[in-house]
């Protein structure tokens, strides 16, 4: 297999599938965090969806291309960023009484803006959710490529 | 019924695959089969929120598991018949079936759960959250301390790998 050591990337057959599918995976994932209060997903789904098109990009293009776009120090940064942001939320409860309150108005049944403070939680936990997975994805690569030159 | 008693054997049938299989390759994309089935199964039985998850999952884990087995070598060795292993682990086996099967008729039964403050939900998560998925709406409101923890651990999991897999602040071996 070409690019096993995910820096030169593989055939141009894949680069060219993933260079037109990597877009609609990456607003399939945002689709699915922001409907999350609305339709099935949610901030885990749709958090996985979009390393997954980032790891699409890292296996098919090389690692230069994916840092190109997210830096390796972000993904990690934005890991504690997203459970900041949850544990924000939930502290911000106390505004309506207490931890986890649902603090903002119910808006309409149905409606992109609605559920309170439901879609803001799933932002958050789609930032932590998806820089998570994608820092294990990057440390298990480079872990074994820093073995292969070891050896 | 009878399609999930088809998935279920595929799935059995893909463990054991996976334990058995000496090409570690191979071995991965049997473990994938028991996931995707699962993820076929919570479909069908009318889960598509935790059905989407699993695939997702799924899809990374085997992605993770190829990346880091592809250049492996297969460190499996036969070790020979052990007679004295084979009949412990039977024994194990049929123990944990004989425990399964009486705790699972301690259980209600299959298609009647018990409906106690699963009712509450059901009737009054639109008017309580204003969310139209009933599931975002007990995930993230009125069982909200239980994602707290599911993240937590995730965190914790993530910040694990990270400092194992580092490549900073290892020491090098000896005169390498």
């Amino acid at each position: 297999m070409a690019g096993n050591d995910g820096e030169a990337g593989m055939t141009l057959v894949v680069k060219t599938v993933t260079r037109l599918t990597v877009g609609l995976i990456f607003l399939y994932g945002v689709y699915i965090v922001l409907n999350g209060h609305l339709s099935p997903g949610g901030g885990f789904a749709g958090g996985v969806i979009i390393a997954l098109s980032f790891m699409n990009l890292f296996l098919a293009f090389g690692g230069k291309r994916a840092f190109e776009i997210i830096k390796k120090d972000a993904v990690t940064a934005l890991e504690s960023v997203g459970a900041v942001l949850f544990l924000g939320i939930a502290l911000l409860g106390f505004a309506d009484g207490g931890f986890f309150n649902n603090f903002l108005p119910q808006g309409r049944l149905f409606s992109l803006i609605s559920g309170g403070a439901i879609p803001l939680s799933n932002i958050a936990i789609c930032i932590k959710v998806g820089a998570g997975l994608f820092g294990v994805f990057l440390a298990l690569v480079s872990f074994r490529g820093s073995e292969r030159e070891g050896k | 019924m009878i399609e999930l008693y088809i998935l279920m054997a595929l799935m059995i049938v893909g463990a054991l695959a996976a334990v058995e299989m000496r090409n570690l390759l191979s071995a991965v994309i049997a473990v994938g089969v028991v996931g995707l089935g699962l993820s076929i199964i919570f479909l069908l039985l009318k889960a598509p929120d935790i059905a989407l998850t699993q695939l997702v999952v799924e899809i990374v884990a085997v992605i993770i598991l190829i990346r880091a087995t592809l250049t492996l070598k297969d460190s499996g060795e036969w070790l020979g018949s052990r007679p004295l292993g084979s009949l412990l682990g039977a024994l194990f086996a049929a123990l944990t079936v004989w425990v399964g099967i009486v705790a699972f008729k301690s259980l209600p039964a299959f298609g009647e759960p018990l409906m106690l403050v699963s009712r509450r939900y059901l009737e009054n998560s639109a008017t309580d959250t204003g969310a139209a998925n009933i599931v975002a709406a007990i995930i993230l409101d009125y069982r909200a301390y239980d994602t707290l923890g599911e993240a937590t651990v995730l965190f914790t999991a993530v910040v694990g790998v990270l400092t194992v897999m580092r490549r900073k602040g290892v020491k090098e071996h000896g005169g390498k």
